[in-house]
């Protein structure tokens, strides 16, 4: 599917260090109260490449993409974007250094209220001085490159899940962000929509030379368009490498998550105490 | 038994703390909305927006209501005050009864069900929806940029929609006094002009006003800002929102009225 995304396949990008990870996260702690969700985690991710984050539902992929975009706070450990400690950001500098990322959420969190139109327009009209023909250029270009043009003048309401989650991703990547993150792009989309939304987060990266974190379940359609994989469980890093590493892993738990077995190192069941001496429990209870 | 007491005595305890953290919470909540406020000014048109979803919308709601309310008035105070030889008196006696109580009150609670309670579901359902998360990472003060406008849209509105509650108020009982009964037109009106005072009336009734709109404003945005984000959360907040924006507009009341009308 052709993405024509103005500015040619590659846009090198100012940095203070180009050799240095975009994203380095080192012994990362966080708990919601007293709930540990992750522990001691340590990645890195390259500049310029897509790197999917896997495992199971709860394990805290969306919570690791929270910390890296400073909404959430981490109890110990750092995470530096681009050479900057997010944790230790102020409030300004954090946002101007959110101006640099780009976040695809689940659902595509559009504004109900807003045209696809304006909702594409409202990172540029909220942070640039833009002249609205240049904005309305911008946005119809970033439109084009999601395949969706044509629908500028339609609600959210009027749009199917792909359709929302292109005008999303049109959305995110509308101030030309250094960092994407996606948060779950595949969940609930048709065979389609998947294929058209996996290519688009692949191309869109390698047109914008931008760096890309991909949270999802996905396992077929990540294999095929990242770069790296992080498996997560329990809070901590438990596996990691290329889409050909990780087809090939023997490790339990990759093998277990790759092949969608029911039983494994994930337990089919939550833990309980054994089944049979509560039934003889209970059998002698009301003896 | 002193297990029990000992018991009770905390969760009081616990509950008690957890309403002035709430409380607390809240504070810091409008003092970061004022704070914010700036953007919403600078770009008016964010604030004219709100003002026709908590104002214009309300009209319909607030005539109506401001239309029976007088008419009940007119027709319960004639036949309390024909009691005592005083029937003409009804015109100041309405107008009074509107302008420094029934006008600012009615106004805001029906203002707190219906433009309070749609603030918090819409705010609440943003957040549900991930939309003030989104705005976030784009580099945008979800506070500045949601918040700041939906609470100066109700604190400018209120006190407009009250006046409007009075005026229709005061036309209702017009309607019931001077058509329905025949008191004399005249009579009615120079009763209202002797007995309504500028500045102890009216002005109050306008603070008064101005008052509710700053309190429904605050709970509506505030609950809606800090919903659960389940279907569950919005409508618990929503509900919220009009319990305490009613038990707050009638206790306000109760203390402003003791301030500015006691003695006068």
């Amino acid at each position: 599917m052709p993405v024509a995304y103005p500015g040619g396949e590659k846009r090198k990008r100012v940095s203070s260090d180009t050799n240095s990870p975009l994203v380095r996260i080192s012994n990362l702690n966080f708990a919601y109260d007293n709930r540990p969700i992750l522990t001691g985690i340590d990645l890195e991710i390259p500049r310029g490449k897509l790197v999917a984050i896997m495992g199971t539902s709860g394990c805290g992929k969306t919570t690791l993409l929270r910390l890296i975009g400073g909404q959430l706070r981490a109890s110990a450990g750092d995470v530096v974007v681009d050479g900057q400690n997010v944790g230790r950001l102020g409030h300004d500098d954090l946002f101007r250094l959110r101006r640099r990322m780009g976040m695809l959420f689940q659902f595509g969190a559009l504004f109900t209220d807003l045209s696809v139109f304006d909702n594409v327009a409202f990172p540029l009209r909220e942070n640039t001085d833009l002249s609205e023909d240049l904005i309305h250029d911008l946005v119809l270009m970033k439109l084009h490159a999601v395949g969706l043009r044509g629908a500028h003048r339609l609600m959210p309401n009027e749009l199917s899940g792909g359709m929302a989650r292109r005008v999303a991703l049109a959305r995110a990547i509308a101030l030309d962000p250094m960092l994407m993150m996606y948060d779950e792009p595949f969940a609930g989309l048709d065979p389609i929509s998947l294929a058209i939304t996996g290519e688009l987060i692949r191309k869109l990266n390698d047109a914008l030379g931008a760096s890309s974190i991909m949270v999802t379940h996905d396992v077929p359609e990540s294999l095929k368009i990242v770069d790296y994989i992080f498996f997560m469980a329990g809070g901590k890093v438990v596996a990691q490498g290329t889409p050909e590493d990780i087809r090939n892993s023997d490790d339990p738990f990759v093998h277990q998550f790759i092949w969608g077995e029911s039983d494994g190192p994930v337990p089919f069941h939550y833990p309980a105490p054994n089944y049979a001496d509560e039934m003889v429990r209970r059998g002698e209870r009301h003896a | 038994m002193l297990e029990a007491v000992l018991d009770s005595i905390a969760r009081l305890g616990h509950r008690v703390t957890s309403r002035v953290q709430r409380l607390g919470r809240a504070s810091v909540f409008l003092g970061a909305t004022l704070l914010g406020s700036g953007t919403a000014w600078r770009r008016f048109s964010l604030i004219v927006r709100e003002l026709y979803y908590t104002g214009v919308l309300s009209l319909i709601i607030i005539s109506v209501s401001g239309l029976f309310v007088g008419m009940v008035l007119g027709l319960q105070l004639y036949e309390t005050l024909q009691r005592f030889g005083s029937g003409t008196m009804i015109g100041g006696v309405v107008a009074l009864s509107l302008v420094r109580e029934l006008g600012p009150v009615v106004a805001a609670l029906l203002f707190a069900s219906r433009a309070g309670s749609a603030i918090t579901a819409e705010i609440g359902l943003m957040r549900a929806t991930e939309q003030l998360s989104a705005m976030e990472m784009m580099a945008v003060d979800p506070v500045a940029r949601v918040v700041a406008p939906r609470f100066w849209s109700g604190v400018i509105s209120m006190p407009l929609l009250a006046a409007l509650f009075s005026a229709i108020g005061i036309f209702g009982g017009y309607l019931i006094a001077v058509v329905l009964i025949g008191v004399d037109e005249g009579t009615f009106w120079s009763q209202m002009q002797d007995s309504v005072d500028f500045r102890l009336d009216i002005v109050n009734g306008i603070i008064k006003s101005c008052v509710f709109g700053v309190v429904v404003s605050w709970i509506a945005v505030f609950e809606g800002f800090h919903a659960a984000p389940s279907a569950e959360g919005v409508s618990a907040a929503t509900t919220r929102t009009v319990v305490t924006s009613a038990l707050a507009i009638l206790a306000a009341d109760f203390v402003l009225t003791a301030f500015m009308f006691t003695g006068a």
